[in-house]
């Protein structure tokens, strides 16, 4: 059956079940693969999209849930690194690894969209939920908010 | 590094070399390819095996090492383009195919671990820059038919008299043609304009929109999908199947059976996890299954009682002479559990096997290793066998493993198609090769002024290089022997190691024996401290006399960490020191106790690692690997009932998220001494320092890891 949806402003059509979880939707119809399957059980946040302007955990969000909606994975950040977050990720040398990030940038841009100036504990709250094996939080936590900087000026 | 240990570091060094030459077939080299990212437009020419350059300018520079996080992809053309004189931002990188050219002198083979990258590289590498420049100048000194000593490279030309130049892709063509020059004039380390210097990393790009491909992003023409159903208990067999209902999924191509159980291969990655969940798997479950709750724990102390005692080191003096008489004894325990390496990117492989090639594209830390090990299952040649290395989505010793390659290889060739094999969070925390569980006995005399007179060591544990290089029995394991012997002035002293195989699979662990052995330890110089009555910083620098680097590293750590003033209220500090990977590290640890639950709130590290590549990489490895070791002190391990591993997920294997990541205080010494490794060494030195601080905290002495699971038990 087909579903439509919104991929970064393109609309798409899909053809699977509607319970396929949209992160394989993404990454395996849509070939889009920045977004990472790390823990399938919404605990790691690797697969981290924006569902509406919301942040979800792409691994437990059916394709259903998607019908007719908007979303926005890593890709929609800037191809170029632009983006205020991909600049401060840079600046800061965020990645080790990197499988995290681009569910780490996702969480941060939803947090940054909902929040211009955020303490150490909003940044803790809204990142708390993606986990960076290599331990790169304390770059992270400095990238959010020199992200944030750069995008109140703008 | 004091003689002792370097005795056994470079046991460890020369290790593999010897036991690969006993067990063969590791070593197999194969004709230097060209690695499959490399493409340029131009002609590419290759001088030697690190350094490519194509006649439209294209630069490419080769790592040896796969990128896991730990920054090579960035330190090792740091080190070429050091000598080779190009602009490190214009050039490409490229993980080198498998070779013989690439192997780790110090692991015997083409090995990324151990913290030995830049070890290996650091002179190799830049004697490679060097050779490869030489014979651009040599080129153009023919071309121009002047002598070359007039003649200068800088910034990817060669530059002569009166303003006369050429890029390197003007001569690459001529200069791959001269033979590789044995002798070269290496830089004064005072002269370095790139090494040493902390230079933005190569990859980071890539990683931040989505565009860095890893194994689970490889994408072939006409591939399927696999998931793998394993036996729940490691090493069972499939005894019988009905895949009958699996295959009236949607999506499911086939379903096949290989050694390690059955994978349901299907059109996309969920079709086939979820036909996999149909299933129905009869097993032989094997020997595993006989162990259970603290069976496993009850084998290891019957081992340290009756089995053989390896020393790790000559026993100096009489300990157990000098104990006999002593004023004061401290005996201790302590007890490492089993744990999991959980990269969070799930373990997974491409193979395409066609008319008896295969081609094998994901993360690996062997690729000698990924190449012997589907050679032999699949009955064909290694030259057969075409290997590409992705990003690793971390690799911490998992990915030194080839259990998944080997099967990914087997299933492609069972259906005929290229095949994408990707384990579930489950199958991975289930079927790891787990860090083995240790057993730590020591007991040190003291004198009448606290000092300790005797020391004995015995490390009980399992031996990995057993498993997978084919030690010999009862022999030495120089993996199990790492940070075993203490630094501190001890008149007796007794070493030895006890080798015990549990009989489930184990394997190396980032900081692998250093963080069994440094728990130990320095969790023991604590309490011999409190015995004697003294101060645990000032009781170990009272033993250093001997140890200039040691003692740098401990008064850096205590003057940084302000140990001679108090904490802040409620807040308690513990202090641990170590030499691993040629790197002399100290800790000091800041943390608060409430209910029973521990709060890190700081890490104080100081290290000594000698000449660094690139400082602020230095900086991101100790981080790293304070969150890792940190993980794994409060909070993880692996447990089995009936042979089946009870924990699945990151929910009950809960590994640091931000907000419990402590602040982090590191201080780097500056050093002219020869480079030290920093993937791992501050991993271990985590949990002795926060075990300390635990037992300034409540007066309780826990010396069972995961630290929150024996505070409750306590």
């Amino acid at each position: 059956m087909t579903t439509t949806l919104n991929v970064n402003g393109r609309s798409v059509s899909v053809n699977a079940e509607p319970d396929t979880p949209l992160l394989w939707v993404i990454r395996d119809e849509l070939g889009m693969t920045g977004t990472k399957f790390g823990c399938g059980a919404a605990l790691c946040g690797a697969c981290t999209v924006h569902l509406n302007g919301q942040p979800v955990r792409s691994c437990q969000t059916p394709l259903s849930a998607a019908a007719g909606k908007k979303v926005a994975t890593v890709e929609s950040l800037s191809r170029n690194n632009t983006h205020p977050l991909q600049v401060a990720w840079i600046k800061h040398d965020v990645p080790q690894c990197g499988y995290c990030q681009s569910g780490q940038l996702m969480s941060a841009a939803a947090l940054l969209t909902a929040n211009k100036n955020p303490t150490d504990s909003d940044i803790d709250a809204a990142m708390s939920g993606n986990i960076c094996r290599c331990g790169t939080y304390p770059r992270i936590k400095a990238a959010i908010k020199d992200a944030a900087s750069t995008m109140r000026k703008a | 590094m004091n003689t002792v240990s370097k005795a056994v570091s470079l046991n460890r060094r020369n290790f593999l070399k010897t036991s690969s030459a006993v067990t063969g077939g590791l070593m197999m080299g194969v004709a230097l390819g060209l690695p499959l990212t490399t493409r340029a437009a131009g002609t590419m020419y290759t001088p030697n095996a690190w350094v490519h350059i194509a006649d439209d300018n294209t630069i490419t520079l080769l790592s040896a090492r796969s990128e896991m996080g730990q920054g090579v992809y960035t330190s090792m053309p740091m080190l070429i383009a050091e000598e080779l004189h190009v602009d490190l931002r214009k050039i490409k990188v490229a993980i080198a195919p498998p070779g013989k050219a690439y192997t780790n002198a110090l692991l015997g083979a083409q090995i990324t671990g151990g913290s030995t990258s830049v070890r290996d590289g650091w002179e190799k590498l830049r004697v490679a820059g060097a050779q490869v420049r030489t014979m651009l100048i040599s080129a153009a000194a023919t071309r121009w038919n002047v002598d070359a000593s007039t003649l200068r490279a800088e910034n990817g030309m060669v530059i002569g008299a009166n303003g006369k130049k050429a890029t390197y892709g003007s001569l690459a063509e001529a200069a791959s043609k001269l033979p590789v020059p044995e002798k070269v004039v290496l830089k004064d380390p005072k002269d370095f304009t790139i090494v040493g210097k902390a230079t933005k990393r190569l990859d980071t790009p890539s990683k931040v929109n989505g565009t860095a491909e890893f194994g689970i992003d490889v994408k072939l023409p006409g591939m399927v999908y696999a998931s793998l159903e394993q036996c729940p208990v490691i090493g069972g067999k499939v005894k019988s199947f009905d895949a009958s209902k699996a295959k009236a999924m949607p999506g499911v191509i086939d379903v096949v059976q290989i050694p390690d159980g059955v994978a349901v291969v299907a059109d996309t990655y969920w079709h086939a996890y979820k036909a996999r969940q149909m299933l129905s798997v009869q097993w032989d479950e094997g020997s595993v299954a006989a162990i259970s709750g603290g069976s496993m724990l009850e084998g290891i102390r019957k081992a340290a009682d009756t089995g053989k005692a390896i020393p790790i080191i000559p026993a100096k003096g009489d300990a157990a002479a000098a104990m006999k008489g002593a004023a004061k004894m401290v005996k201790a325990e302590y007890v490492s559990p089993l744990l999991a390496h959980a990269t969070l990117e799930p373990q997974n492989f491409t193979a395409d096997y066609k008319n008896g090639k295969c081609l094998l594209i994901g993360p690996t830390q062997f690729q000698q290793g990924a190449e012997g090990g589907v050679a032999a299952a699949l009955g064909i040649k290694p030259e057969d066998i075409t290997l590409k290395t992705t990003f690793l989505g971390g690799g911490f010793g998992r990915r030194l493993e080839v259990d998944f390659i080997i099967q990914a290889a087997q299933i492609s060739k069972a259906v005929g198609k290229p095949v994408k094999l990707l384990w579930s969070r489950e199958d991975d925390t289930t079927h790891d090769f787990y860090r083995p569980m240790a057993l730590n006995q020591l007991s040190a005399a003291l004198g009448a002024d606290g000092k300790p007179t005797a020391l004995s060591f015995k490390l009980t544990s399992q031996s990995v290089t057993q498993r997978a290089f084919g030690l010999p029995k009862d022999t030495l394991d120089p993996f199990m022997a790492e940070a075993g012997v203490m630094p501190y002035d001890i008149p007796n002293t007794q070493y030895d190691l006890v080798i015990h195989d549990s009989g489930l699979r184990v394997g190396y662990w980032r900081s692998v024996s250093h963080a069994l052995n440094a728990f130990a330890n320095e969790s023991f110089v604590d309490e011999m401290a409190a015995a004697a009555g003294k101060d645990p910083y000032a009781y170990r620098m009272s033993l250093l006399d001997k140890q200039p680097r040691f003692a740098n590293v401990l008064k850096l750590a205590a003057e940084k960490s302000g140990w001679s003033t108090a904490a802040p209220a409620g807040r308690f500090r513990g202090i641990a020191l170590m030499e691993g990977y040629d790197t002399f590290m100290a800790q000091v640890a800041e943390i608060s106790v409430k209910d029973k639950q521990i709060t890190v709130h700081k890490m104080t590290v100081v290290a000594d690692l000698g000449q660094m590549v690139n400082p602020d990489t230095v900086q991101a490895q100790i981080q790293s690997s304070i969150v890792f070791g940190l993980s794994a002190a409060l909070n993880n391990q692996i447990t089995l009932d009936k042979g089946r591993v009870q924990q699945s997920n990151f929910g009950d294997y809960p590994v640091l998220r931000m907000h419990e990541s402590p602040v982090m205080d590191i201080t780097l010494v500056q050093s002219t001494e020869k480079p030290g490794g920093i993937g791992e060494p501050a991993t271990a030195l985590v949990a002795p320092a926060v075990a300390n601080a635990l037992f300034a905290a409540t007066g309780k002495r826990v010396r069972s890891l995961p630290l929150h699971d024996n505070l409750a038990k306590a």
